[in-house]
């Protein structure tokens, strides 16, 4: 086949991309993105030599701290991220289907010989894409400008730390993206599917925490509980925590980001003990994250599943 | 001997309980212009998803250029152009850009693709609209834009969903003789459906009446017509001048039928707003005028009527209220 005919699935990527980059939305969001990555680095900047102990065990990682020190007036890099990315992947998404339902042009576009799972596919990929590009670009621009003012270069590890971390962003936000995708399947107003997507956010990040604080506080164990009681009830409320997908999140990049941290459960004493404080190696930390990251794609493979069973299936009216 | 090109076996589609498409057969001869009447509601629309299977028959089959719709869509939709009722456009692109991207979908070199909708753009007589943003577009224009749309990717059939709704009579016009040179000049099969019978009487070859999910009749407008009123091909009005000062009025529908008796092939005689209606079996309007005349009354109006796709519409859709 000639070359020069493009794939119906990468027309439809193409003109998606193109969307995306032209619409308001877009160049809002990414001004209000690109302002907090400003202000995170700031002051990142700012405190950096106060972060820096001579007994730290995670002095090797000077570079990371770009992403995780904060003075506490305003979050660190990686923080916004976990606030701002759900933002970004609700927005990328909650009209993907119904609007072009709306304008008419859904059955016009499923009329012509193309699968009806190209539009949906087509959607996905081509918002990963612009997200994609975006926070690579935005990752290595905060680690370009670090170099710049901190004149200290990063190791491969801590290179790799950044990338994996930038991936996981991906991932996290592709989740959300994939909500609220599947949103814009089942309900008929944009505005719906995005509040929707939104209330869902707002859940996790405000009331889930509370929730779970009240049902632990209702099962704590007495005072004088068995430490295997005690063990037992961390890990349940820990279960319980990781549900959120902001949990997940936050633990994955905690762990790649920090290299001190061992583990994301509860320890006992008897592990603990004997144990040198010192940074993990990039393939120990990434293992212990390993099930977090799982978690992640498993709820994002999940929506998709969701909103491809009702999209296939549907009876495509004109508006 | 033509060839079939949509055939359409025992089509149904329930909705629950509602039954939208109930037992359709239907064959449709390549290079007609087929005409789908029925008022709204009827399951036109239902129809033409399942024909470009956009959505799925309860039973039956479809088949279009031979391959089923059901099973195989894709191939379907390469060989058939659909104009939705209301259609829309992507409007931060211009009616150009529009038509590439639908020439693209259809894998289209993008030179010939681009020479293509040039071509169809002057056509449907957009040619200076097509750099302007369609969001801008007049509903005439979005209209045309869309059969320039279903043209692009060189069809065999186009189906139009209600095509004309929205349209001012003078546009509606055009596009009825757009629809018809271009169906002449490229050999092409067209499903036209809609509501309105003027329309269809001005282009189709062939109409099929649609009422509740059901084909009551089909054939060309003569054969419809004689099929449905075999017996009362012509229908006379007749209005008999009334004195003001007459209490009661003697010319009753039995006065009526008195006088007509010695005239051959009278039917029926019927009452409605002052005005008779005769169905007769032949031509009888001179002979009933002179009847009327020489039984001393006055005839104020008389009017010969054929039976129209008016008539065919009212006698079947008359009862249209009671569904949905």
């Amino acid at each position: 086949m000639n070359n020069k005919i493009m794939h119906p699935f990468w027309v439809i990527v193409h003109k998606e991309i193109s969307d995306h980059i032209r619409s308001w939305r877009f160049i809002i969001l990414v001004a209000l993105i690109a302002l907090t990555c400003l202000g995170s680095m700031y002051t990142a900047l700012t405190n950096i030599s106060k972060a820096v102990k001579p007994d730290d065990p995670e002095g090797a990682f000077f570079f990371l701290k770009l992403f995780t020190i904060s003075d506490g007036s305003l979050p660190s890099f990686f923080i916004f991220i976990s606030f701002l990315g759900p933002l970004l992947g609700i927005s990328l998404g909650f009209d993907a289907v119904n609007s072009e339902h709306n304008k008419g042009t859904l059955s016009r576009v499923l009329s012509q010989p193309i699968h009806r799972d190209y539009l949906l596919n087509a959607k996905f990929v081509a918002a990963m894409i612009v997200i994609s590009i975006m926070f690579f670009a935005l990752g290595f621009l905060v680690m370009g400008v670090g170099l710049f003012s901190i004149g200290i270069p990063p190791t491969a590890e801590e290179f790799l730390r950044i990338v994996f971390f930038i991936l996981l962003s991906i991932f996290y936000v592709a989740f959300w993206l994939n909500l609220s995708i599947l949103f814009s399947v089942q309900f008929r107003q944009p505005a719906t599917s995005a509040l929707a997507g939104i209330a869902v956010w707002l859940f996790f990040s405000v009331f889930y925490g509370m929730i779970v604080n009240l049902i632990s506080k209702a099962i704590a164990p007495p005072e004088m509980a068995s430490q295997h009681q005690i063990f037992n009830y961390e890990a349940i409320r820990l279960t319980l925590m990781r549900i959120m997908p902001n949990q997940l999140f936050s633990d994955a990049t905690t762990t790649l980001l920090m290299p001190s941290v061992r583990s994301l459960g509860p320890l006992t004493m008897e592990q603990v003990y004997g144990t040198i404080p010192g940074p993990l190696p990039l393939g120990q930390s990434i293992l212990l994250v390993w099930s977090q990251v799982t978690g992640l794609i498993a709820a994002t493979i999940l929506c998709f599943v969701l909103s491809y069973v009702s999209f296939m299936r549907r009876e495509i009216r004109s508006r | 001997m033509a060839e079939n090109i949509i055939e359409i076996a025992d089509l149904t589609k329930k909705y629950g309980s509602f039954t939208a498409v109930d037992q359709l057969n239907l064959t449709i001869r390549k290079g007609d212009i087929f005409g789908l009447l029925g008022p709204n509601g009827a399951g036109k629309s239902t129809t033409i998803l399942m024909m470009l299977g956009l959505t799925e028959p309860t039973s039956g089959s479809v088949k279009v250029c031979g391959i089923d719709s059901t099973s195989n869509p894709i191939e379907v939709k390469r060989r058939v152009g659909y104009l939705p009722e209301d259609v829309g456009f992507y409007s931060n692109l211009n009616g150009l850009e529009n038509l590439m991207f639908t020439a693209r979908l259809n894998r289209i070199p993008p030179e010939e693709a681009e020479q293509k909708a040039e071509q169809l753009l002057i056509r449907v007589g957009l040619s200076d609209a097509g750099k302007k943003k369609t969001g801008k577009y007049s509903r005439g224009m979005l209209q045309r834009l869309g059969l320039a749309d279903v043209l692009i990717k060189n069809p065999e059939v186009i189906i139009l969903d209600e095509p004309t709704l929205g349209i001012d009579p003078k546009g509606v016009r055009e596009f009825l003789e757009l629809i018809v040179s271009l169906s002449k000049e490229e050999g092409l099969t067209v499903l036209f459906s809609s509501h309105d019978l003027h329309q269809v009487q001005q282009v189709c070859d062939r109409v099929g009446l649609f009422v509740k999910g059901k084909l009551i009749a089909e054939g060309d407008i003569q054969t419809l017509s004689k099929k449905l009123f075999a017996n009362s091909p012509y229908i006379i009005e007749t209005g008999i001048y009334i004195a003001s000062d007459f209490s009661e009025n003697k010319y009753t529908t039995d006065w009526l039928k008195e006088v007509l008796k010695p005239v051959e092939g009278i039917i029926a005689v019927n009452m409605k707003n002052d005005i008779f209606n005769i169905e007769s079996s032949r031509d009888s309007s001179v002979e009933i005028a002179k009847a009327i005349v020489e039984s001393g009354a006055g005839l104020n109006y008389l009017n010969k009527k054929e039976y129209g796709l008016d008539d065919i519409y009212y006698r079947y859709f008359e009862g249209g209220d009671s569904h949905e």
